[in-house]
């Protein structure tokens, strides 16, 4: 089961590496809001402007208002429904405190995960080139196109891309990896970020951003609840909710003299009452929160949104567009069997092939030693020169002192120099070669001195888990399609093994820009990731284009997401993530409507009753009185705000599914749990207040 | 236990046949046999008209030729009424309709719905009647074919249209092709077998007769009236000849005859929905509609049933009492046909009548006006479906949500102009039903009721439900002949006609500018029982949710205070 709970997956050990990492993060930041700032912010948001963004909750102010008014007719009049109609005026307060609290909540977990960043970003001092020299000035002033040298110790004013020098960085301030890791001018390695640390050697910068421009600010602003932009689902959603509570002011309005027509007095608070019971509330309270809430997750998982458009556009992807190497591959060869030739003792191969690889500290040749290791070899150091590999000779090995030469390296370099010293080839030399190579792996031969023994397999290894990851996007209908350099053998081999839908081999850095457009063109929405310069132009063509923070300046700038990982299977969380926001709001929204039936059926009879008691008969829950029955119902839809922010801060689980079995799944939970949980909710709380009333 | 599962039977039995050939007969892209049946008639018809019939209209060039005409028409129909006095046609003597009343009647016809403030064989002449009243009953129930096959064309149809600019098809064509293939032949063979049964076909004046009981004069109203209640029937009008409509033995004469105009109700409204699986290849979406209306049909048929099945209120006590509710029935037909008749024909939009609904008992009558709200139990022709794809519409939207995916319908993008309009379309039902009402109980001299009291607001609402429904039955026992009536009538009517009809029409435009997304594991499945299930509560929940209110203090309220 995929589950996004946050932090991204938890399958493979990089992840929950991070995992503990980000957690460790949040815990130092103190994401907990103090109760009294809570209550501050939620009472601050009471302010009209701010109330006016959310039509609904604005509805439930204005009613609030007006219940407050009749409130202090009631006790003036001394009419003794003073009382009651405090305690609803309260209620409804509380109902609109409640919202702004969820909204105030997430947006605190956003910005505690900013918010440091920012803080020591402000402190930064930049050395900016000016034509006479240099001059110290503060990294807020820098502008984009400023030229700034950082030195070895000092942290990087801005982000920006490194015209010269190389050097290596200290990134945890970004990612909460302390692993450093190597940036270097003219690479596809040539972006910095703002507040990283520059360990060694000295760069060049020139900065890219403008102050304010800044991913982390752009960060900041997707989780400032007052100046975030809608998403575009949500604006639409938001258009539905503001109709639903337009029909519920019609119906509660226009009941006024529906039932003074047929001799029945309605009391202004227990219409009110009612109109704020029907309005979604509980949806329109906790929409901004959700959106919100999404964006942080998406933080949280290391991956910053340009808009809060494309956390969500990722939920809707077709077609994830993957680099083999890195996304579906380890990004390095693995040693995965030693075939030795006939008549040649498989144990000696193993041994002459790990003892040449002791010395190789690339990872295909700690990759031999490993599988040697793995196969039961005891390994113990001789005495002897290492003869390094050089693309000329394309071999390595070992001489001995006794003139003993062993060597590995490319299959026809091997043959070539067996054959020089007089040496045969093995009649299945040439078969297990091939074989080999039919398999998607690179053969490495192995020989001692005259004698060939046989050749080791460097395969692609598929990163742990990949496979099923794949096979649960399938499942939920999302099309993979891997992208690799490597000749269409190799393409093959690596694609069936990891089970992606569909591979282009040999393929140029412009098919990925056709691909993308042909999909789009058949109407799917396309993701990919991409680090170079030259992945830009499919970046931006892409309907979800993820840079590696690690990539150059003009990738970050073509994607509208970046990942501050530069993991290439961070693709799948982004998609996950935009699910899990959308679910969320269906789910909420589904909920907050199909509530509406039983709070009718507790407020409707408790409004006509006192009238016409025959109406009493509606009164399936058998509430204790008409007043206990109104409180029952906006006591339960008030406290359904504050018991669902959880919910919405941390959204629904997501569950590998097809659509159809996600939307049955999710109807019965939210849709029939949503008309049924009511019920029993309002008449408990009956059961506790109707003594009182 | 009764004749009613033999009438959906047979409904089911005459539709499904009747479909097909509608998907054959009317689908623009495929040519076949009847072309050249009816080729000949339609282009000559055409010709007449000026019409180039190899135009394809985009989608809002579509909807201004389909309100163009309805202005010409309701503008053309209100003066007949007017001037009926001096307009040939007349051998009565009619005189001219009142201004407020002939435009409410204009309209009314002009609506599909055939809400009626005067007595038609007594208030309109024969040309009123055959070339006003008559021509409409055939152009609206054309008109909602029309665009159904509009949006089919646009929408529905797969593979699915990915074209911007192009044609929804040409309205006039559409209309011509309905008229000729559907419901002039349909009309035809209902009028012969409804003249054979003994109702009246004939441009003399009324009959005159002297009576038995001492030689009193009888004047009896007479005229075409069998084509004009074949149409009447078939087309989801609802208007008759005779105001008390096909209660009066002279529109309906027998049980052969009333089995005859039931079946007309549903007939059509049915055979579109099989129609459009035919034309769209989408069989199982329709099939899942089709499943959602009969389930309503049979909820809301069975809660008539067995209400009218109850002896009536004021009886109770006496000896009678054992009966059923025969108020205001015919004893002819008893209460399971008037039941039948009055749940179908509220279902439909039909609004025509063999029992009067305003003496259905209260549980009766709430079945009624629940019929109305929800409107797409089958509906009025072609509307039915469209109005069901609104709320299609809404359901894909929470739909899409809840399995992660930014809203679509079909593959094609939701976005938030697309839901300003279908929630306008969606909003504007309780806005003009309960504002009238509202508008109109706070006055009462404006209402003129009969009753006071719960069945006094539930004669209200059931006015303009059914004006904003198209329906056009009644509950009567208003004085609604007056221009408040008349004119707040005119843009319940209007307004429940035009804005669902067309709203989908140019959401379908809209979205077929837009990308297609594949269809696949990941998308909505419209199919399955799930989404169906979602469509039905979201009906429901929306129409349940805006009127329960009113319903409590009106048909509710008054069964729960019956002694």
């Amino acid at each position: 089961m995929p589950r996004v709970d946050g932090n991204g997956m938890g399958e493979n050990g990089i992840e929950e590496r991070e995992m503990a990492m980000m957690q460790a993060h949040d815990a130092s930041q103190g994401l907990r809001i103090r109760p009294l700032t809570l209550l501050a912010e939620s009472l601050r948001r009471l302010n009209p402007r701010s109330l006016a963004r959310n039509p609904v909750m604005a509805v439930v102010a204005i009613g609030t208002l007006v219940c407050a008014m009749y409130t202090g007719m009631a006790f003036a009049e001394a009419s003794g429904q003073g009382i009651f109609a405090l305690i609803v005026t309260l209620i409804l307060l509380a109902t609109v405190l409640f919202a702004n609290a969820a909204e105030a909540m997430a947006e605190a977990r956003g910005k505690a995960h900013a918010g440091s960043l920012r803080a020591t970003r402000g402190e930064l001092q930049a050395r900016r080139l000016t034509r006479s020299g240099e001059e110290r000035v503060a990294a807020d002033r820098l502008r984009r196109g400023d030229r700034v040298r950082v030195v070895a110790g000092e942290l990087i004013p801005a982000d920006g891309e490194i015209l010269e020098g190389a050097g290596s960085i200290n990134e945890s301030a970004v990612t909460g990896e302390s692993a450093p890791v190597l940036r270097e001018a003219g690479t596809d390695n040539s972006g910095v970020s703002a507040g990283t640390k520059l360990l060694s050697d000295e760069l060049l910068v020139e900065v890219s951003v403008d102050p304010g421009d800044s991913l982390l600010d752009r960060m900041i602003a997707l989780v400032e609840g007052a100046s975030r932009q809608k998403t575009p689902s949500e604006l639409a959603l938001s258009v539905l909710l503001s109709t639903l509570t337009l029909i519920f002011l019609i119906v509660v309005v226009t009941l006024v003299p529906l039932a003074q027509f047929v001799g029945i007095s309605t009391s202004p608070v227990m219409l009110v009452a009612l109109l704020v019971c029907l309005i979604p509330t509980t949806i329109g309270g906790l929409l901004p929160a959700i959106g919100i809430a999404g964006m942080e997750r998406a933080m949280r998982a290391n991956l910053v949104a340009k808009s809060g458009k494309a956390v969500e556009i990722a939920g809707s992807i077709d077609t994830l567009l993957l680099d083999k190497t890195g996304t579906i591959t380890l990004g390095d060869r693995r040693a995965t069997e030693f075939a030795a030739c006939h008549g040649v003792d498989p144990a000696r191969l193993r041994q002459v092939a790990a003892l040449c690889s002791l010395e190789d500290p690339t990872p295909e040749g700690r990759s031999i030693v490993a599988l040697a290791r793995a196969q039961g070899d005891e390994l113990v150091a001789v005495e002897a020169s290492v003869v390094p590999f050089s693309a000329a000779s394309r071999v390595s090995g070992l001489d001995f002192a006794d003139g003993r030469c062993w060597r590995k390296g490319a299959p026809n370099a091997i043959a070539r120099r067996v054959q020089e010293a007089g040496g045969r080839l093995p009649a299945d030399y040439e078969a297990l070669v091939e074989r080999i190579s039919r398999h998607g792996a690179t053969p490495l031969a192995v020989a001692e001195g005259a004698r060939l023994l046989g050749v080791i397999a460097l395969a692609d290894v598929i990163k742990p888990g990949i496979a099923e990851r794949f096979a649960q996007l399938r499942q939920m209908g999302v099309k993979t399609l891997m992208i690799t350099g490597d000749n269409p053998i190799t393409a093959a081999a690596i694609a069936a093994e990891a089970g992606v839908d569909d591979y282009v081999a040999e393929a140029t850095p412009e098919q990925k820009l056709e691909l993308i457009r042909a999909e789009q063109a058949a109407g799917r929405l396309v993701a990919m990731m991409g680090d170079g310069t030259n992945d830009a132009p499919a970046l931006a063509q892409a309907d979800l284009g993820l840079a590696m923070n690690s990539g150059t300046q003009a990738a970050r700038e073509a994607a509208n997401m970046v990942d501050l990982d530069s993991d290439p299977g961070k693709l799948l969380s982004a998609v996950e993530i935009g699910k899990q926001l959308l679910i969320t709001r269906g789910a909420l929204t589904t909920f907050s409507l199909a509530n509406d039936v039983a709070k009718y059926f507790a407020i409707l009879p408790a409004i006509f009753a006192a009238s016409v008691p025959a109406l009493g008969g509606l009164d399936l829950l058998a509430l204790h009185s008409p007043q206990s029955a109104v409180l029952s119902a906006v006591i339960f839809n008030a406290l359904v705000i504050p018991a669902l922010i959880p919910f919405a801060l941390r959204g629904v689980r997501v569950h590998a599914a097809s659509a159809s079995a996600m939307l049955r799944r999710n109807l019965l939970i939210y849709g029939l749990g949503g008309l049924l949980l009511p019920f029993p909710a309002i008449k408990l709380i009956d059961l506790l207040i109707g003594p009182l009333f | 236990m009764s004749v009613l599962p033999l009438y959906y039977a047979l409904l089911i039995g005459l539709a499904l046949p009747l479909g097909l050939y509608m998907g054959r007969a009317l689908d623009t892209h495929r040519p076949s046999v009847m072309d050249r049946l009816f080729g000949p008639l339609e282009s000559f018809l055409m010709r007449l008209a000026g019409v180039d019939r190899r135009l394809s209209m985009t989608w809002s060039a579509y909807l201004l030729a389909v309100l163009r005409l309805h202005l010409l028409l309701i503008g053309l129909a209100w003066l007949v009424f007017m001037d009926q006095g001096v307009l040939p046609l007349n051998p009565d003597g009619i005189p001219g309709m009142r201004w407020d009343t002939a435009l409410h009647t204009a309209v009314s016809f002009a609506t599909n719905t055939n809400q009626q403030h005067y007595s038609g064989q007594t208030q309109l002449s024969y040309l009123s009647q055959t070339l006003a009243i008559v021509t409409l009953q055939f152009l609206t129930p054309a008109t909602g074919l029309a665009v159904l096959l509009a949006i089919t064309r646009t929408l529905l149809r797969r593979p699915v249209a990915t074209n911007a600019g192009g044609g929804v098809g040409n309205y006039y064509v559409d209309l011509t092709r309905i008229v000729v293939r559907v419901l002039l032949p349909l009309s035809l063979i209902v009028a012969l077998i409804l003249v054979w049964q003994g109702v009246p076909a004939t441009y003399q004046g009324a009959q005159r007769v002297t009576m038995l009981d001492g030689g009193a004069l009888q004047v009896i109203p007479r005229g075409p009236v069998a084509p004009m209640v074949a149409i009447k029937q078939l087309g989801t009008n609802g208007g008759g000849w005779y105001g008390p409509n096909s209660t009066v033995p002279l529109e309906n004469p027998t049980g052969l005859s009333n089995l005859i105009e039931t079946i007309a109700l549903l007939l059509i409204p049915v055979a579109s929905l099989i129609a459009v699986g035919v034309i769209s290849g989408r069989r199982r979406l329709m099939m899942g509609i089709g499943v959602v209306m009969i389930a309503f049909s049979l909820l809301t048929t069975t809660m008539i049933v067995v209400s009218e099945r109850l002896p009536n209120a004021a009886l109770v006590g006496l000896a009678v009492a054992d009966s059923p509710n025969l108020e205001g029935k015919e004893l002819r037909f008893g209460s399971d046909l008037s039941a039948l008749w009055g749940s179908w024909t509220t279902q439909t939009s039909n609004g025509s009548v063999n029992a009067m609904h305003d003496s259905f008992n209260p549980l009766g009558g709430l079945g009624l006006l629940m019929d109305m709200f929800v409107n797409v139990t089958f509906g009025g022709i072609g509307v039915g479906l469209i109005g069901y794809l609104l709320y299609l519409m809404l359901a894909a939207f929470i739909g899409s949500l809840m399995i992660g995916r930014a809203p679509e319908l079909f593959g094609k993008p939701l976005e938030t102009r697309e839901m300003r309009w279908i929630s306008l379309a969606i909003l504007a039902q309780p806005l003009i039903i309960l504002g009238s009402t509202a508008i109109t109980v706070a006055f009462p001299t404006l209402a003129g009721n009969s009753n006071p009291g719960f069945h006094g607001l539930s004669q209200v609402l059931y006015e303009y439900t059914s004006a904003f429904a198209n329906n056009g039955s009644g509950f009567e026992g208003l004085g609604d002949a007056t221009p408040w009536w008349n004119l707040t009538c005119v843009v319940a009517l209007a307004v429940g006609r035009f804005l669902p009809m067309l709203v989908p029409l140019a959401v379908a435009g809209w979205l077929a500018g837009k990308r297609t997304a594949p269809q696949g594991r990941g998308s909505l499945a419209m199919e399955s029982g799930a989404f169906v299930g979602l469509t039905a509560g979201v009906i429901v929940i929306v129409n349940l949710l805006g009127f329960l209110p009113a319903l409590v203090l009106g048909p509710i309220a008054e069964q729960l205070t019956l002694p």
